[in-house]
């Protein structure tokens, strides 16, 4: 879909994204550190792009999408088609955005990751949004919801686990924190970053345990199913209510 | 061709049909008319699968349509407003759509043409004004003659000069022995143009006639005068 990539926003997010991601890395003499701060940064904006954008986009397309539905087509070909058009158009910008700065500072397995991430965050972002605009017919509402969503994944979630972990201070926690980042795709692309990153000494305790599981084979296998799993499912839930809805 | 019998969808409390069994056959050109929030646009939209009815079903050539998504292939559909997304220009939408139809050996441009669009082939829609959007949406409509026409609201928005470019396109076409479906608000402007009326009142199908039926039955001439004759009967 050329129209999302000639979209201003997009482009702006793209240039933004490529200021910060350059000047994080010629700020900071250690370029690991630098990678640090990018991190935090891609774990918040990447996510709030991708979901609000998309809302907003998809609302707005929603009488063109009418008008394809009045065409011989699918309803499910329309819908995932709108859907890999935005997710393609996000991933592209992140990847030129980010992508590239990470690529000439840090060309390693640290910089892979976080590409990796990203792109799969931006993803999941556009499944949420589209999911939260299937169920929501007013526009402000879902873009409220969209807002609510990344606010709980991004600030809500590890508040919620934080007070939990406290609560519960005196059983053994490690295994369940474990279970709990699986609901959460932001926390389990932080953590498989900062272990690539090797600084999960930091982490304490918890962090060896994640370093334990997360950190072999099996464990990234099963990070990467999992965030795949929160593309899969938000994307059939909306494509099974797009093909109900009344337009 | 179509076949709608004992169509009902709700909105909520709202009845937005209620019982409506219709049959439109080759070489008809219908006019839906009725007061605002009546169930024409819905009716419209169940006939192209943009509304799924509650109850009862609608057959096409014959098929159900429920589940089924070819035969929009031999539909053209006309929308109230149409939009499209605001960086394309008329051009690529234009492409887009044969891309979808995969049909580009039988185009009618006739429209395209009557309407100067070719000249505006690089424009991009969010620079079009709301009449040049409605000469796109027409145009698409015809562009791969489909055999049945759905127009909802066709002349609103258009200057004279468009809508009777139109209106004379309806006509041909309707000669050509295909299925007209119109709703609108201009009476005076179907009055050359319809061979049947149905008029639909909350969701209800009022009466379904012929043109001149209804011009016997209420001795009117013109089809306003003729409806507003139905009306003033009704309500007595």
């Amino acid at each position: 879909m050329t129209d999302i990539l000639r979209n201003r926003i997009i482009l702006l997010y793209t240039v933004v994204l490529f200021i910060a991601s350059f000047s994080m890395f010629s700020l900071e003499d250690n370029t690991s550190k630098g990678l640090l701060s990018l991190l935090n940064i891609i774990l918040i904006i990447v996510p709030l792009v991708s979901i609000i954008f998309s809302t907003i986009y998809t609302y707005n397309s929603s009488e063109f999408i009418e008008l394809l539905v009045s065409q011989p087509l699918k309803r499910k070909t329309i819908w995932l088609s709108s859907f890999s058009g935005l997710a393609a158009s996000l991933s592209l910008a992140f990847f030129i955005g980010a992508g590239i700065p990470i690529m000439v500072y840090q060309w390693n397995s640290i910089g892979f990751m976080m590409i990796a991430m990203g792109i799969l965050l931006s993803i999941i972002f556009v499944a949420i949004a589209m999911l939260a605009v299937v169920k929501t017919r007013d526009k402000a509402k879902g873009i409220g919801v969209a807002i609510l969503l990344w606010l709980y994944f991004s600030l809500l979630f590890d508040g919620l686990v934080l007070f939990l972990l406290f609560q519960f201070a005196d059983y053994p926690l490690e295994k369940p924190m474990i279970g709990a980042t699986a609901f959460n795709p932001v926390d389990l692309g932080r953590i498989m970053i900062l272990l690539q990153m090797d600084v999960s000494a930091m982490m304490g305790y918890t962090g060896a345990i994640f370093k334990d599981f997360f950190g072999t084979y099996t464990g990234v296998i099963f990070s990467f199913g999992v965030m795949l799993l929160w593309v899969l499912v938000p994307l059939w839930f909306s494509t099974r209510k797009f093909n109900r809805k009344d337009l | 061709m179509i076949i709608a019998s004992n169509v009902s969808k709700k909105f909520g409390r709202l009845k937005a049909l209620d019982n409506v069994s219709v049959t439109c056959n080759k070489g008809e050109c219908i006019a839906l008319i009725g007061p605002n929030a009546s169930g024409k646009t819905t009716f419209i939209k169940t006939i192209l699968g943009m509304v799924v009815q509650d109850s009862g079903f609608i057959t096409f050539n014959g098929n159900n349509i429920l589940h089924h998504w070819q035969y929009r292939e031999q539909i053209g559909y006309m929308p109230q407003t149409g939009r499209y997304p605001d960086n394309m220009t008329i051009g690529h939408v234009m492409d887009m759509m044969k891309d979808i139809r995969g049909d580009t050996v039988s185009l009618d441009e006739d429209l395209v043409i009557a309407f100067d669009l070719k000249s505006l082939m690089k424009k991009r829609m969010r620079t079009l004004s709301g009449g040049t959007r409605q000469k796109v949406s027409a145009s698409l409509a015809f562009l791969f003659n489909p055999f049945v026409l759905i127009l909802d609201e066709p002349t609103a928005g258009l200057d004279p000069v468009a809508s009777e470019i139109l209106k004379g396109k309806i006509i041909t076409e309707k000669e050509k022995g295909k299925l007209i479906l119109i709703t609108s608000h201009v009476l005076s402007e179907l009055d050359d143009l319809v061979t049947q009326i149905i008029y639909m009142q909350e969701g209800k199908i009022c009466f379904h006639k012929s043109i001149e039926e209804l011009r016997t039955d209420t001795g009117e001439e013109r089809l306003n005068k003729a409806i507003a004759h139905f009306m003033s009967n009704q309500q007595k």
